[in-house]
């Protein structure tokens, strides 16, 4: 179980009004934005559950918005982040999808487009106290939180990944919390995720890619 | 040092012969890597925060992004300035206070979620309000956020926080559990005392559902902030007096976790039933639009 600090009690201090749909909103944005490359220029949120009843009261979708243009939760500006967008030339819409209920009650699908077209959907559920987690990448089901620096390797399923990826980590010293693979079937596209105590050393990523199964990485510091 | 139990935690307070924000300092400071220095600079920004949104609305109120609160804040406190309040000083300041953040925080202001932003005036209305009426120092006023948080942490950990999961008991009861147990400490008791503050406030708010009409943190949450703050009041002043309780805390928490998920959707934060679904709640949300 993850670190629950004092401050993840009191706090996150956050622009209201509600923690779930608001903070936690942002928070979720937040990391999605960091599992692609910048600029994103499209991004279309699907709704589920509680988001989807109540999203437009709570300022979910300013929240969520007001994220994916790395506003931390505290930040004023997620109150106009619409108009903010639309300065910036990011395109938005949003789905309320009220015939899915067997997700968590706060759950969002965020499907980003950046400039050089690459697409990629990221599912995040909002879990109380602004307390957030990932549960979906693309269409591969993966768990973690964003609250350690975390590495995401994309990978081809097959022999051998694992293995240099823990040899490029041991190499850089690299104290691993949980490592934990996730795949959709056999030999296709998996994901290994890896939560470390201390921040990632600068370029990791390059002998990460070294690999002809591995097709991307991402790294991401809380 | 970490505990994953009330049943921990006060087995750690009388090993270390210390109060439970003691405790829950040093748990900060050990497994967040950090310092005692940095972890109160921290939390004396979190005190800050929490005055501001507390007091700013006597001065200058605001109406709520849905329209449906705003001004209650300044009410009450004009009520009190005419000498016509019933409830006494510490309460009657305590409920004000609570008001003023919920107020804030519907307005989309700068509040601390504690443990929720739809319950953030329980934990600041009674600690400032005791403050004011027993001169407090702020320091004073930091351990006792640390004594609330350490009861927070456990509800987090071992139930829910979440109004979506676990209803309004799971928000303002357990800021109220929180503020018992910080004030009983802040007031000489003793850490057994303060959780079974917390317990009896568990026990009092149990099954209390999550309502919000037009599905905005406005109308009833702000009403249940004082609410909250009156509940924190009475379980403290019946651990201080001595009172004992049956449960303890764990248990309630488990109470308070297994009654959160039977109950049912339309009454956690969907704004189907309860207060969200009375006519008037409906016109209002009309209005509000």
């Amino acid at each position: 179980m993850p670190f629950i600090s004092v401050f993840d009690v009191l706090g996150p201090n956050m622009i209201g009004p509600s923690s779930s749909h608001t903070a936690g909103a942002a928070a979720i944005a937040l990391l999605a934005r960091k599992m692609i490359a910048p600029p994103i220029v499209k991004a279309e949120f699907t709704l589920y559950g509680s988001f989807a009843k109540t999203y437009q009261g709570h300022g979910t979708d300013r929240a969520l918005l007001g994220g994916l243009m790395g506003f931390e939760t505290d930040d004023t500006r997620i109150r106009n982040s619409f108009s903010l967008a639309r300065e910036q030339g990011l395109a938005f819409q949003f789905t309320p999808c009220t015939t899915e209920t067997e997700l968590h009650p706060n759950t969002v699908d965020i499907r980003m487009e950046n400039a050089a077209g690459q697409v990629m959907t990221v599912r995040g559920e909002s879990l109380g106290g602004g307390k957030v987690r990932i549960t979906r990448i693309n269409s591969v089901e993966v768990d973690f939180t964003g609250q350690y620096s975390t590495v995401i390797v994309v990978q081809q399923d097959k022999p051998g990944v694992v293995a240099h990826i823990t040899k490029v980590l041991s190499d850089s010293g690299v104290n691993i919390a949980f490592m934990r693979l996730f795949r959709e079937a056999k030999g296709h596209t998996a994901y290994t995720i890896v939560e470390s105590d201390g921040r990632l050393p600068q370029g990791i990523d390059a002998p990460l890619r070294d690999n002809p199964n591995v097709q991307d990485v991402m790294l991401l510091e809380p | 040092m970490d505990f994953k139990s009330a049943s921990e935690l006060l087995a750690l307070c009388r090993q270390e012969q210390c109060p439970i924000s003691e405790v829950m300092c040093r748990r900060e400071c050990e497994l967040g890597e950090t310092t005692r220095e940095a972890v109160n600079r921290r939390m004396t920004r979190v005190l800050e925060i929490m005055r501001d949104s507390a007091t700013v609305p006597l001065e200058h109120p605001s109406k709520s992004t849905g329209g449906l609160i705003g001004g209650e804040a300044r009410q009450l406190h004009d009520h009190a300035a005419a000498g016509r309040a019933i409830c006494g000083e510490v309460l009657q300041l305590a409920m004000t206070y609570a008001m003023g953040v919920s107020e804030v925080n519907a307005s989309m202001g700068l509040i601390v979620a504690a443990p929720t932003a739809g319950s953030a005036g329980v934990v600041p209305g009674l600690l400032l309000a005791l403050q004011d009426c027993y001169q407090l120092s702020g320091g004073r006023l930091v351990d006792a956020l640390f004594n609330a948080g350490a009861v927070g942490y456990l509800a987090m950990r071992n139930a829910t926080v979440a109004g979506a999961v676990g209803g309004c008991q799971a928000e303002v009861g357990v800021a109220a559990a929180m503020a018992a147990s910080a004030t009983v400490e802040l007031m000489g008791g003793t850490p057994e005392q303060c959780l079974d503050a917390a317990s009896t406030v568990l026990m009092n708010m149990l099954g209390l559902v999550c309502d919000p009409v037009g599905g905005l943190v406005e109308y009833p949450c702000q009403n249940r902030n004082a609410a909250g703050v009156a509940n924190a009041l009475i379980a403290a002043e019946l651990a201080l007096a001595g009172v004992r309780q049956l449960i303890p805390f764990d248990e309630m928490l488990a109470a308070l976790y297994a009654v959160g998920r039977r109950i049912p959707i339309e009454l956690r934060e969907t704004a189907l039933g309860g207060c969200a679904a009375a006519p008037s709640a409906c016109a209002a949300c009309g209005r509000c639009g």
